[in-house]
């Protein structure tokens, strides 16, 4: 059943980026351009996804996952440096491509080898994260 | 395109559908730089085969649907310089912040996480600065 669920979810995901338009980089650099001809598409797919998971949110207290031992406990609101500085890489690589981790790997049958190469990018940069973690943690132990 | 926000309000619902079937199914945040992420530097072990078949849907999907649209552009950069950057830092940053706009943005948002937010002002922030830079004093994208 996990895998079944895992699957609906990542098709409904999948398609969802697909007609939203949200792997064309031209319309997630257009909404991040807000002095050039501003797209608002963008808004409209975060705000549309918003809803569907703010219910979800909200069947969560006192249940079980239908396959699954625990829901996800709630998060310490801490703000950690790793969460402002990652944020801040992510959205610079963001601005630069107009891709993110979703759309670019919706988009691999038919994006061109531009994809491929974002994405052969995004799995190294994944890759030596942990390795960085230990170098900011040198440079500056975390308090 | 004047009807561009009805499709992105309709591909929204879909996300934000399959974010709740992967919550209320398998109990799991449906995080797209967490689900890679957990392949690529082996946390995700013991979850594999589920992260396997969830991206198979994203890629699927898609697939499905393509000929229904015929030729869609993406518009990418072809500049090697520009892609290569531009993925080890979304790579390294969603990793290093553990999320990114699905798992921050949509998941995290839709539960008033402090984090969520906080990442997304960040994300969005720098995002913006950085087509403006690029884009309008640099020429480059």
């Amino acid at each position: 059943m996990r895998l079944l669920y895992a699957f609906l979810a990542g098709g409904l995901f999948g398609a969802g980026l697909f007609v939203s338009g949200m792997t064309d980089t031209s319309k997630v650099q257009g909404w991040l351009d807000v002095f050039g001809e501003w797209d608002p598409t963008l808004a409209f797919v975060m705000g549309g996804a918003i809803i569907p998971m703010a219910i979800a949110w909200r069947l969560v207290p006192g249940r079980k996952p239908l396959a699954g031992d625990t829901f996800p406990a709630p998060q310490e609101p801490k703000i950690s440096r790793e969460l402002v500085l990652g944020s801040t890489m992510f959205g610079a690589g963001w601005g630069l491509a107009g891709l993110c981790p979703g759309p670019a790997i919706a988009s691999l049958s038919y994006g061109g080898m531009w994809h491929w190469v974002f994405v052969a990018a995004m799995l190294a940069g994944m890759a030596i994260t942990p390795s960085l973690r230990v170098r900011l943690d040198r440079l500056a132990p975390a308090e | 395109m004047e009807q561009d926000w009805i499709w992105g309000l309709v591909g929204g619902l879909l996300i934000g559908t399959g974010g709740a079937v992967y919550l209320l199914g398998n109990g799991r945040i449906m995080g797209a730089s967490g689900i890679i992420g957990g392949l690529v530097d082996g946390t995700g072990r013991n979850t594999l085969a589920e992260r396997l078949v969830f991206l198979a849907g994203v890629i699927l999907l898609p697939i499905l649907l393509y000929p229904l649209y015929g030729a869609v552009d993406t518009h990418v950069s072809t500049n090697p310089l520009v892609i290569i950057a531009a993925g080890l830092l979304v790579g390294a940053g969603t990793r290093l912040a553990n999320g990114c706009t699905s798992g921050h943005g949509v998941c995290g948002i839709s539960r008033l996480s402090l984090r969520g937010i906080v990442a997304t002002v960040f994300y969005i922030l720098a995002g913006g600065l950085t087509v403006v830079v690029f884009r309008h004093l640099l020429g480059v994208i």
